[in-house]
């Protein structure tokens, strides 16, 4: 399959890792892949912000890097991040429409109809549970909201992390609330969100695990953030990164 | 009373804020559960219904044709038991002390009866759920409020499945006053800890007719 | 409120009296900064929040039709707010037909002073209140206390916020920032008739209120409700309760008033049907509640001998102008939103100063108050625009519904109305950051300049994690640390692996 990956604007300037592990993967399991020039953001940061509006440039260049997906240049989208994927399905096409550009909402809609989280596409449209990963560590998996209420990931990234070589899985308490970070809601309620990100922080120490992971660096920002801050020793580890992570390529964390 | 001005501006004010095309009247898709599966006054929907009402901390005694019996057994240690018009006169061969509500009893008159005794419209298996309407042996709302101890009785076929066969059978005379109740009144308020007993009745007893014998008398109550 | 002079061992919660119940105190997150440090009242909402959410799961788990009621009530809902005046009219015909008389309130001084004109008409000087957030919203106790009459909340929890001079904090439990110590304490200072030596069981508190509220009852001429709603096609009002305080309210009495919602109103008695299965299991997580009580009209000889129906606008038709935000009058005010809810949890009920608080607050405050339009409210720090900011959006809210109001999407459009207000406004500084970020993220060239940037700082900080960053980013770094930049873009990962691809 000729795949296009979305870093998306967080991983494709402060978090790299999880998009090159993404293409790691992606090439290992015998695919091609892009890595689109003109892509930067899905505008989702501005529309939850209230600057829907001010958004439409934004939607208007993610759409337009990857429209060419409609005429077959790819036949997928995947980013690794559940919140950019369900912002391309769930918000575009309303902000696009209700800015007055119907054409943009419609080509909005079909864009984001080949568009994927990764773990929907390794196993719902590359059909694959187990990619051939390597992790010996114990890891808590924390659902984050938009992958788990917004796209209904459900098991996928347990289900692929189960069938991780070496990987002891460690069960979360409290696994569904929200680590508190909410985009701008971490800068705009600070304190809120620092008290609702101890208490994860709190839960992931509990479960003994060496490396927490999720399937958005957004939120493992706050998380790893915050136990970095307490010098917990837990490491964050994006999905993509783990599964991406083999004998001959292990995980290194920070290293690019 | 408001005059007509503020109503009709009120109105408008509905009227303007739906815009010059108000959205179409939704359709509702009904499509949960109409009626129960257990069918009305089935053992299995009496069994449901004594155990959620025991849930609640009822108390609950089944009986089959003696009801007399079951009655005076629950009332036997108080000393006034009020009875509302309606009620059949051959469960009552076991009280002593019945107070008639007739000429209509004060609020502090009801305060010192120890209990009432009465029959019901409906109960829902489902939910533990004993429906009053103010039918024969029901009375008004007050009488069933007051007194400490209200024990009532449930014929088999009064039992129902789920809400809306409930529902339904209501609304038969929905302009009655409805009383649902469904366990002893309660209160979660301090710390989420639930207590049983607040204002309302503090003793729910309920007996639960198994089979009706004589027909005529156990069913004198629906209507 | 009344006044408490002389009694200092209870202090109200807010400290401050509030000024308008609807909306009160500063913005979102200066009132957090003070009730996130109430360690005690974080641990109660803890306890209580978590305890809620597992029953309401049990009950909600237990009905196989669960997703098809809450369907069906969403889309009751959705017709009520299209045939609203025809509803509206149909509900005042069927009361009126039956011995009832309907008022119409197009804001809180209207309807604060119908009722108050009836309980004088009825010659009271003490009523009896079953718990309602419209008369809490209108600020009815405090009107009636103007006019020289007393009103006395008769739930418990509304009781002992009463008696404490607090607000309340929650839709359902309203005293659920207080414990039993504080609220043994608020007996034996307050009522007026507590037990000598009342310990803190919640049995002991409730058999204290139970005594303290029974010679009320029974002497009240007149009591007040809400309505949890009212069926159109025959006039019947219900009223759902657990401790029969609105049984002894609704019965007891001679004249009954019921301050009403407009938004309240079911199109048919078969709407009971999905709504008495929907309210009791979100609301307390019971299969139902212990009593639910209707009636239409007046009875001869049973109840009341005279009711009447307040219909209260109150800037609701503001809320139903607006479609993206009308939903928020779809709620029948289970409170299963403020349960799971993450921001809530943490806060507290009061952080939103208002009556309604929680996920529904944030979104139902601002539109009564007329978030954004001309002269209205607006503005994240605004003690109003900032409510629709208190949330993450993690859309548990929405979850948990029982009628479905997608509250993250109203949450998104009312924090456009809270910066976009009509008229306009000079650009804050954050605007105009919004502004240029939006440039750089609009362009593949920008962004790359921007990870090539940041890999430059990684390479300078040598990829180690950042403790401190110049404000605003001390937002975060107070309590997080970055995790290290990377030393190398991904831009110039890809260019020497492939080439970016055209």
């Amino acid at each position: 399959m000729r795949i296009a990956v979305f870093a998306t604007c967080l991983v494709g300037t402060v978090m790299p890792r999880a998009a090159t592990a993404t293409v790691r993967l992606l090439e290992r399991l015998g695919h091609t892949v892009d890595l689109p020039a003109g892509q930067a953001c899905c505008g989702q940061m501005h529309v939850n912000t209230g600057y829907g509006p001010e958004a439409m440039g934004v939607i208007r260049n993610h759409v337009r890097t990857f429209a060419p997906v409609l005429d077959g240049r790819w036949d997928a989208i995947v980013a690794p991040s559940g919140s950019c994927v369900a912002s391309t399905r769930h918000q575009q096409a309303d902000v696009a429409r209700r800015g007055g550009d119907g054409r943009l909402a419609h080509t909005a809609e079909q864009v984001a109809a080949h568009t994927y989280e990764l773990s929907e596409l390794l196993v719902d449209v590359l059909g694959v549970t187990d990619v051939g990963a390597w992790f010996p560590h114990t890891v808590t998996y924390h659902p984050t909201c938009h992958s788990l209420r917004l796209l209904r990931v459900g098991d996928r990234p347990v289900r692929l992390l189960g069938a991780v070589e070496g990987l002891e899985l460690r069960d979360l308490g409290e696994a569904e609330q929200c680590c508190g970070f909410g985009g701008t809601f971490a800068l705009k309620n600070a304190e809120t969100s620092a008290a609702m990100v101890a208490d994860k922080a709190d839960e992931i120490q509990a479960t003994g695990a060496e490396v927490v992971t999720a399937g958005d660096w957004s939120c493992l920002l706050n998380i790893a953030g915050a136990l970095d801050r307490r010098r917990s020793g837990v490491r964050a580890a994006h999905l993509a990164e783990i599964l991406a992570s083999t004998r001959d390529e292990p995980w290194q964390g920070a290293a690019l | 009373m408001t005059g007509p001005t503020v109503r009709e501006e009120m109105l408008a004010r509905v009227r303007t804020a739906l815009g010059p095309q108000p959205p179409a009247p939704a359709g509702v898709p009904r499509d949960y559960r109409r009626t129960g599966t257990l069918p009305r006054g089935s053992a299995e929907a009496l069994d449901l219904l004594a155990d959620r009402l025991e849930d609640y901390r009822a108390t609950v005694v089944r009986s089959t044709d003696d009801v007399a019996a079951a009655v005076a057994a629950l009332l036997a240690d108080v000393d006034s038991v009020l009875v509302p018009d309606g009620v059949p006169e051959d469960w009552l061969t076991g009280l002593t002390g019945t107070v008639r509500d007739a000429p209509p009893l004060s609020h502090d008159q009801l305060d010192n009866v120890a209990a009432v005794l009465t029959t019901c419209r409906v109960a829902i298996a489902e939910t533990g759920t004993v429906v009053l309407d103010g039918g024969p042996g029901q009375g008004r709302r007050a009488l069933t409020l007051v007194p400490d101890r209200h024990v009532v009785v449930v014929l088999a076929d009064q039992v129902v499945h789920a809400v809306p066969d409930a529902v339904a059978v209501l609304a038969a005379h929905p302009h009655r006053p409805l009383t649902w109740i469904s366990g002893p009144s309660a209160t979660s308020d301090i710390e989420l800890v639930r207590v049983e007993g607040v204002h309302g009745p503090r003793d729910l007893r309920v007996v639960i007719v198994a089979a009706p014998t004589g027909g005529g008398t156990l069913t004198a109550s629906r209507t | 409120m009344s006044t408490f002079l002389g009694m200092p061992t209870v202090r109200p919660h807010p400290a401050d009296p509030p000024g308008a119940p609807l909306r009160w105190g500063p913005s979102f997150p200066e009132a957090a900064h003070q009730t996130l440090r109430d360690e005690q009242l974080r641990a109660n909402l803890r306890t209580a929040t978590r305890t809620i959410r597992d029953k309401r799961r049990r009950v909600t788990a237990e009905l196989g039709d669960w997703e098809q009621l809450r369907d069906a009530g969403a889309a009751i809902k959705a017709d009520v707010m299209a045939r609203l005046p025809e509803l509206l009219t149909e509900l005042e015909a069927n009361v009126t037909a039956h011995g009832g008389v309907v008022h119409w309130a197009r804001d809180a001084a209207e309807a604060n002073a119908v009722v108050t004109e009836i309980v004088r008409a009825a010659g009271a000087r003490e009523v009896v209140k079953v718990k309602s957030m419209a008369t809490q919203e209108i600020g009815l106790n405090d009107a009636l206390a103007a006019a020289g009459i007393d009103a006395v909340e008769t739930d418990l929890a509304e009781r002992i916020v009463q008696l404490a001079g607090d607000m309340p904090s929650h839709i359902l439990v309203p005293a659920i920032h207080r414990n039993r110590a504080e609220i043994q304490e608020i007996f034996t200072h307050r009522m007026g008739d507590a037990p000598a030596g009342l310990s803190d069981e919640p049995r002991e508190l409730a058999m204290a209120a139970r005594a303290h509220l029974r010679a009320r009852f029974l002497r009240a001429e007149v009591a007040i409700s809400g309505a949890n709603m009212a069926i159109a096609e025959t006039g019947t009002v219900a009223v759902v309760e657990s401790e029969g305080n609105g049984r002894m309210c609704l019965t007891l009495p001679r004249v009954l008033v019921t301050v009403m919602g407009i938004e309240k109103v079911l199109p048919t008695f078969t709407d009971l049907e999905v709504f008495l299965q929907l309210l009791p299991r979100s609301s307390t997580g019971e299969r139902m509640n212990p009593y639910t009580s209707m009636w239409t009209g007046v009875t001869p000889g049973d109840g009341p001998s005279e009711f009447h129906l307040v219909l209260l606008d109150n800037g609701r038709t503001r809320a139903l102008a607006d479609e993206l935000g009308r939903p928020a009058l779809h709620c029948i005010r289970c409170s299963a939103c403020l349960n799971v809810c993450p921001v809530y949890e943490h806060t507290g009920g009061h952080a939103y100063g208002s009556v309604y608080p929680g996920p529904i607050g944030a979104i139902l405050t601002p539109q009564l108050l007329g978030l954004g339009e001309e002269g209205g409210p607006f503005g994240a720090h605004d003690p109003t625009g900032s409510l629709p900011f208190a949330s993450t959006l993690c859309g548990a809210c929405y979850e948990a519904c029982p009628v479905k109001i997608d509250i993250p999407s109203a949450l998104v459009h009312l924090r456009e109305r809270s910066l976009h207000p009509d008229g306009g406004h000079p650009p804050t500084a954050t605007d105009l950051a919004m502004v240029g970020a939006a440039r750089v993220l609009a362009s593949g060239r920008l962004l790359r300049l921007a990870g090539w940037a940041a890999a430059l700082v990684g390479r300078a900080t040598g990829g180690r994690p950042i403790h401190w960053l110049p404000w605003p980013g001390s937002l975060w770094t107070r309590v997080r640390d970055v995790p290290g930049l990377p030393r190398r873009s991904l831009s110039a990962w890809w260019r020497d692996r492939q080439g970016w691809s055209r």
